[in-house]
């Protein structure tokens, strides 16, 4: 019955196809902008997704050209019996090839080195903390059951003071600048993903991790919680916003500090210590 | 008796003694089988009995497995719809509509993979097959450890209990995932699982490692012992070398586990501080000493459970490559590079677990040398398809379910394999880590690879376990079925996943980026090819009951193959062997020229004009 190389054949273009049309739909690819699905909109972002094609590439042709084997194997090769029963063809008689097996294994494990080798310069530029960047930190982000507790620098540009700004799921940076935030984590393990941006840095207990990214359009993004935290995981969702200027961005925190102090001074003040 | 048969000659080594008198061709010893009912069929320490016990319970809990998954998927295609009659029985309140719980949704993943990993898949493959066909095919009359192996089936049996009855405890089961990281499965109020569920989960997990180790000490220790004369180790079916390697990783992972285990649940109930960071609190309590580090549980669960992923593919590529062999009636291509490239996968895999935890928090350094590690992981996996396909060129391929299922799983473990390529690579990692794309290759791996070499080897054997031929016009249904629907489950997730799906969250609608008509769609299209893929295992699950008592009785070798299960009875008496059978060459001597029929028994000498075996491949 070498009619079953087809069912696997269908299973081979099915896999091409999937990834084929997904290059043509923005609910499908990689989650960017929907105006401009294929740009991603970090630095960091676009590296990556180079990485990713290169990867997809290789990996799509090793794909096919195994499948194709296959399928041709068992196309040709079907077993087939005359009308006496016995087998119109006997099957060949070997145990191997010493010259195939030092192919097969050389050039897989050169490209794997060479795949390997290639990326260690992004991740190093993302993750290592020598390449973070020397800038004033944007704003520490403490991760709890289930929400993101963002803490900006207030007017004195310093960090755990008074004059804080704190919000809850709401992340602000400017267009064109990387933000560099302090991760931290009050209860559990949680994860702070950002699809668009392509970051991705658990939240550890006991530990401040640096994370820095940066967008080259304004607009709305959001922010997922990738690691598993509790009942409520799934609906721990923060907003990201990016601004087009700093004064923007400057203009932002002023208008939740006022909105803050405002709220300390009614609770402060208000008749019968209410 | 293991002292006496392994003191019946070298194992390994020719007989030097004349037929008849040589000690390893006794007659004797052989005790009778137990003739009461108790001892020979449920406290039974025949080996056969213990690998039956060891399918039969694990296809049972596949059946659990299997319907916690199709309600996980119900809720991602029709996210807080009740799912009919479930809803109502198991967590039926009116008031909410019957809408699944979040936190219960929760527990369905966790307890899916929990129970598919440490109840259906480890048991079936090393406790199941590796039971039944290690001392079988090397040519033995049982384990070494005959007691020893009937306790580990036994120590299943609290693990099977407390599993099940951690979904009635106050909180209900455990849903930290199955990785159960701490500290959310360390404090009682971080999750409903957490109260009660988790405690129950560690006990019944240590209950199946133990198990896991008690069956690796006998498996390494029947393959060193009791091999027939002259079954040499490069004489072995790669299902032996398979379970062999496999029980070596068991042995030296598990203890890694357990006391990981071990320091989660003294943290949980005796007030340690392994895991958990000072000053950390959840829900507002007050806050512990800590001192402990999260990541810690991390590397020593991962320091096993990479292994584990091994331990859930070796055995199935070691049956796969004898089922191929056999159903293409040629020689194994490159068998000697084949136990070489499964060697380099169990010793690489002991240092790669830290792929799992690129995104934790670890040094980002150490993420760089995983990396490398975990490429070079990829050559053996890859080495090992490319000689399937050798082996399956120039055959005569013949078409049966066993033969469709174990090239399923070739063409299935491409795709899980290539899709480990994008997680190995640090920087794609960051994008893919803990999205749909992980849950689409380990489904790859896991469902495409291990389910079907499990699928392969029960149509394979089941003639040898029952004595009776299972039927091969619904194995080919059920496997036309099978490979199309796990396709259709499972390939689309890759792409929500390279679209940012993340895993294990009860209602991805939250996300607007999500919101779109094009996973939304994807989502259900999926959960009604799981739907079909479920309801396409009862057409197996009928097969093997109806073989089990009605099916055509099968001779000594149906599919005329050559290893020595085959040169028993259908199903071998007690014992196995009445005389220990004399091994001349490795098992893979399909059409050999000057041989009539196109197999040759490993029992049965080579033909002198056939010429010398190739001393590097074969």
């Amino acid at each position: 019955m070498r009619y079953w190389s087809i069912l696997f054949a269908m299973a081979a273009v099915g896999a091409v196809g999937a990834f084929l049309y997904a290059y043509f739909s923005p609910d499908w690819w990689l989650p960017n902008p929907p105006g401009d699905f294929h740009h991603s909109v970090s630095r960091f972002g676009r590296e990556i997704d180079k990485l990713f094609f290169i990867i997809l590439a290789i990996t799509g042709a090793v794909f096919v050209g195994t499948q194709v084997v296959l399928v041709w194997a068992m196309h040709r090769f079907a077993d087939e019996t005359d009308a006496q029963g016995h087998p119109v063809r006997k099957a060949d008689y070997f145990h191997g090839s010493q010259r195939l097996e030092v192919i097969w294994t050389i050039i897989p494990a050169g490209i794997l080195v060479f795949i390997a080798l290639y990326q260690m310069g992004t991740w190093a530029e993302i993750k290592y903390r020598s390449a973070a960047p020397k800038v004033p930190p944007l704003a520490e982000v403490t991760a709890r059951q289930f929400q993101w507790v963002i803490r900006y620098p207030g007017p004195d540009g310093k960090l755990n003071t008074v004059d804080d700004l704190v919000v809850v799921d709401d992340l602000h940076f400017t267009r064109d600048r990387m933000a560099l935030i302090y991760l931290r984590s009050s209860d559990v393990l949680h994860s702070f993903f950002l699809p668009q941006l392509r970051v991705k840095q658990d939240a550890v207990p006991g530990l401040t991790i640096p994370v820095w990214f940066d967008a080259d359009r304004a607009g709305d993004y959001e922010l997922v919680c990738a690691e598993l935290c509790g009942w409520g995981h799934y609906k721990m969702r923060g907003k990201v916003y990016v601004h087009e200027t700093e004064e923007q961005l400057r203009q932002w925190i002023d208008e939740k500090l006022a909105e803050q102090n405002r709220s300390r001074l009614t609770m402060t003040t208000a008749p019968n210590g209410r | 008796m293991s002292a006496e048969l392994a003191s019946s000659g070298t194992p390994g080594e020719a007989p030097t003694q004349g037929p008849g008198h040589g000690p390893s061709h006794d007659h004797d010893h052989i005790h009778p089988a137990p003739r009461f009912f108790l001892f020979r069929y449920v406290f039974s320490t025949d080996h056969k009995v213990i690998a039956i016990q060891f399918l039969f319970s694990g296809l049972i809990f596949s059946l659990l497995g299997g319907l916690l998954a199709l309600a996980v998927r119900w809720q991602l295609a029709w996210p807080w719809k009740p799912i009919p009659i479930l809803s109502r029985l198991l967590w039926a309140d009116p008031s909410a509509g019957y809408q699944m719980p979040p936190e219960f949704y929760n527990k369905l993943f966790t307890m899916h993979a929990s129970i598919m990993i440490f109840f259906v898949v480890i048991p079936v493959l090393t406790g199941a097959f590796g039971n039944f066909l290690i001392p079988l095919m090397i040519g033995a009359r049982d384990m070494a450890f005959p007691r020893l192996n009937m306790v580990s089936y036994w120590l299943m049996w609290p693990g099977f209990i407390l599993i099940l009855y951690s979904f009635f405890v106050e909180g209900g089961a455990a849903e930290a995932g199955w990785t159960s990281y701490p500290p959310l499965s360390e404090w009682k109020w971080s999750t409903p699982g957490s109260l009660n569920g988790q405690t129950y989960w560690l006990l019944a997990v240590m209950f199946s490692g133990l198990s896991s180790l008690t069956g690796s000490i006998n498996y390494i220790t029947t393959v060193l012992m009791l091999r027939a004369p002259g079954m040499k180790l490069f004489r072995m079916p790669m299902t032996v070398w398979g379970m062999f390697i496999t029980a070596l990783l068991q042995a030296f992972a598990l203890p890694v586990l357990t006391s990981a285990l071990v320091m989660q649940t003294l943290d949980r109930v005796a007030g340690t501080n392994f895991f958990e960071a000072t000053g950390a609190t959840v829900a507002n309590a007050p806050a512990i000493p800590g001192g402990g580090g999260p990541i810690l549980f991390q590397h020593l669960f991962w320091f096993y459970s990479h292994p584990a992923v091994y331990v859930m593919i070796l055995p199935a590529m070691g049956m796969v490559s004898d089922v191929l062999s056999t159903f293409s009636r040629k020689p194994l291509f490159g068998y000697k590079p084949m136990v070489i490239a499964i060697g380099g996968i169990a010793g690489l895999g002991f240092l790669v677990w830290g792929h799992h935890m690129f995104q934790s928090g670890m040094n980002p350094m150490m993420g760089a040398t995983f990396m490398l590690s975990t490429m070079m992981i990829a050559l053996p996996s890859a080495i090992k398809v490319f000689n399937w396909l050798g082996t399956m060129w120039g055959g005569r391929l013949q078409y049966t379910s066993a033969m469709l299922n174990a090239i399923g799983f070739v063409s299935m473990f491409v795709i899980g394999g290539l899709s480990g390529i994008f997680m190995a690579a640090t920087p794609v990692d960051i994008h893919i880590h803990d999205t749909y794309f992980i849950v689409a290759h380990l489904h790859y791996v896991l469902f495409g690879g291990s389910m079907f070499a499990i699928f392969a080897a029960v149509h394979f054997w089941f003639p040898k376990m029952f004595g009776r031929m299972m039927n091969e016009r619904l194995g080919k249904i059920h496997f036309f079925l099978t490979f199309l629907f796990m396709n259709t489950t499972f390939f689309p997730m890759h792409i929500i996943g390279m679209h940012g799906h993340p895993r294990r969250i009860a209602d991805p609608s939250i996300y607007e980026f999500l919101r779109g008509s094009g996973t939304l769609g994807m989502n259900q299209f999926m959960t009604v090819s799981a739907l079909v893929l479920g309801a396409a295992q009862i057409l197996f699950l009928l097969n093997f009951l109806y073989s089990l008592v009605l099916g055509r009785k099968a001779g000594d070798n149906p599919w005329r193959s050559n290893t020595l299960e085959w040169t028993t009875p259908s199903p071998p008496p007690h014992y196995n062997f009445a005389r220990i059978p004399t091994v001349y060459h490795p098992p893979y001597e399909y059409s050999v020229p000057g041989v009539e029929e196109d197999f040759l028994l490993q029992t049965q000498p080579r033909p002198a004009k056939a010429g010398p075996l190739d001393p590097i491949m074969a």
